[in-house]
């Protein structure tokens, strides 16, 4: 038996994503003495096959390189995992996706094409077929026992340490399954373009909620000190429903979960739905103006004052 | 057309939840129950749709205990013109709610079924995916935007690094997102007109599922808890500890 971990690329480069699901896949590798296989599906994605070889641990990939892969649709990816788990030469217990859009799209599909169930956004493995998760936003912790022979699963990045993505020499095997493409038609993606760091990998996050007022003091007030930092920007599902910055930057419960080294929480009021998507970072410090905002009860720093004079000089003493 | 709209009845969102003393499970005793908020914007949706006079029926579907009536009558109350509870007291994971939804599919035969992208209580994101592959369907998660056309369906869909738009034939799934609508309040004169609109009950056994879970809860447990820190009384103060205690910067 193997394991399947499900590679999230662009069919440009391999996404980092992908590292920590190999660290999840080789915890339960080490209790089961399992070999740790690598799907790439995707069109002229060669490149990302021969990133995913060069991660250590990994003994093989499988590369399913077809036109019809390329727009990541949940039905084509999702018949592809399918066939192969089914068709291939290989027996897989597990099959494990990051928890990225792409991820939860489709494997949901997988286990219901399986008849299995599917596990989503686990944080840690107990043993090979038990695992912890999260429930009401983070608040509740619980331990799942599944009884299914295939175990589908997404994997939360920030439950596991990212693999090394240096150094392996795994083999790349072209696939012998051949998946439906019937697919839905992709229309357009407008990605936002940013030279910032992307939330998902950033160490340090200036976040902003509806305190910022409006989408200009967004990026007036808190571009210069992410800039300063480096840091990627985040901000509270009020600051995007608002129209200050786009959907992708929403962090929380039904937004991206973060653990950043830094997490820089500015005119935001620390509602838990928020709290889900933020309170494993490393370094909490939250600027409010109000004393009792909830966000102050998990801050490491706390400083009470109006967010525009106190960002502005932040800024400029860095 | 008929609509289709899957309902969960939830915690409320606002509820803090707490784990029992004895981690068996939450503490649901005296605590508010909801229709999930996802789903509340699924069925704005659809009954947006039937006001465009793009859809004829919007027939909303809660699969759970007795008590899921109520969130079916507030649904009701939104605009939805009938109801179906699939009761049963066993435990429903998303895949067996899959399974019943696409007996109701077989049955009803939909042309669209728009459900929430996840239930606030499992956060498992998985059912409406499960449907549709289960039909042979086409999907569109976390819509924020969806256009009819005769019997193709435009959708924009919220994505990691932004969005995307796709386009296919129904029938498909669909689940909505927090950007896709606003939802209306149910108006006490639709609140009265919601209580004579017909409800039906079926059990799972006459859909012939087999709805047992296939994953047993161990154990529930409270994450760690995360300290308050300190209070720094400046700018100053505030690099310092970052530079010094935290070495951060
Ligand atoms: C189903 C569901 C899912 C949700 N998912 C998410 C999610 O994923 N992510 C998320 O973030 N939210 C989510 N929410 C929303 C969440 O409940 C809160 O409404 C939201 O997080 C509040 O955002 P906020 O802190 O920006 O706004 P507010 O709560 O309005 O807080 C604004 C804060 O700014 C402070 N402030 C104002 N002016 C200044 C100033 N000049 N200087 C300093 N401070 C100032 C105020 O004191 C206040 O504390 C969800 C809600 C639901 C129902
Ligand atoms: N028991 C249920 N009854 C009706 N609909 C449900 C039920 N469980 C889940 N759903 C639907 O599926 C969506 C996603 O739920 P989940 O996959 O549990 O996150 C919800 O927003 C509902 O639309």
């Amino acid at each position: 038996m193997a394991i399947l971990v499900i590679a999230e690329h662009n069919n440009v480069s391999l996404h980092a994503s992908t590292l920590n699901t190999v660290s999840a896949a080789s915890r339960i590798a080490s209790l089961t003495s399992s070999e740790i296989h690598v799907l790439v599906g995707g069109a002229a994605c060669r490149a990302v096959a021969e990133a995913a070889a060069r991660i250590a641990g990994v003994a093989k990939v499988k590369l399913a390189d077809l036109p019809h892969l390329g727009d990541m649709t949940a039905e084509s990816h999702a018949a592809l995992i399918v066939a192969e788990v089914t068709n291939g030469t290989t027996a897989y217990s597990h099959i494990l996706s990051p928890a990225t859009s792409h991820g939860k799209n489709t494997l949901p599909r997988v286990a219901a094409l399986l008849d299995v169930a599917q596990i989503s956004e686990i944080i840690a493995v107990e043993d090979v077929d038990t695992f912890v998760r999260p429930f009401y936003a983070g608040n509740v912790l619980v331990t799942v026992k599944s009884s299914d022979v295939t175990k589908v699963i997404t994997v939360r990045t920030t439950g596991f340490d990212a693999a090394i993505s240096e150094g392996g020499t795994a083999v790349i095997e072209d696939t012998s399954a051949t998946p439906d493409a019937k697919q839905p038609r992709l229309i357009s993606r407008e990605l936002s373009k940013s030279t910032r760091p992307e939330l998902g990998a950033a160490k340090v996050i200036v976040s902003g909620g509806r305190g910022l007022g409006n989408g200009e003091n967004f990026q007036s007030v808190l571009g210069p000190l992410a800039d300063k930092l480096g840091a990627a920007l985040g901000a509270t599902r009020a600051a995007v429903d608002a129209g200050f910055v786009p959907n992708d930057y929403q962090v929380g419960q039904t937004g991206k979960i973060v653990a950043p080294q830094l997490y820089i929480a500015v005119g935001i009021s620390g509602a838990f739905q928020h709290l889900a998507g933020m309170k494993d970072s490393k370094v909490i410090v939250a600027i409010n103006k109000d004393p009792d905002a909830p966000i102050f009860q998990i801050a490491d720093y706390g400083l009470v004052a109006d967010l525009f004079t106190a960002v502005p000089e932040f800024t400029a003493a860095l | 057309m008929k609509i289709v709209v899957p309902v969960k009845r939830v915690i409320d969102y606002n509820v803090k939840v707490r784990v029992k003393a004895d981690h068996s499970g939450v503490d649901v005793s005296n605590v508010k129950m909801s229709m999930n908020p996802f789903d509340e914007i699924a069925v704005e949706e659809a009954v947006r749709i039937k006001e465009a006079g793009n859809a004829d029926e919007v027939i909303v579907v809660s699969c759970g205990v007795a008590s899921c009536q109520e969130t079916l009558r507030s649904a009701l109350a939104l605009g939805a013109d009938r109801a179906i509870i699939v009761e049963t007291d066993v435990e429903l994971q998303p895949l067996a709610v899959a399974k019943l939804l696409a007996a109701i599919c077989h049955k009803e035969k939909p042309q669209l079924v728009i459900c929430g992208k996840q239930a606030i209580d499992d956060d498992a994101n998985q059912t409406g995916q499960m449907l549709a592959a289960l039909m042979g369907w086409g999907q569109a998660t976390c819509a924020s935007k969806i256009t009819l056309n005769e019997n193709v369906a435009t959708v924009t869909r919220e994505i990691d690094g932004g969005l995307e738009t796709l386009e296919f034939p129904l029938p498909a799934v669909i689940s909505a997102d927090l950007r896709l609508n606003a939802p209306r309040y149910a108006t006490l004169p639709n609140i009265m007109k919601a209580k004579k609109k017909p409800l039906e009950t079926i059990n799972p056994g006459a859909l012939g599922v087999d709805v047992a879970p296939r994953l047993r809860t161990l154990k529930f447990s409270e994450p760690p808890k995360r300290g308050a820190g300190i209070k720094v009384a400046d700018v100053a103060q505030l690099i310092d500890k970052l530079k010094h205690e935290a070495k951060v910067l």
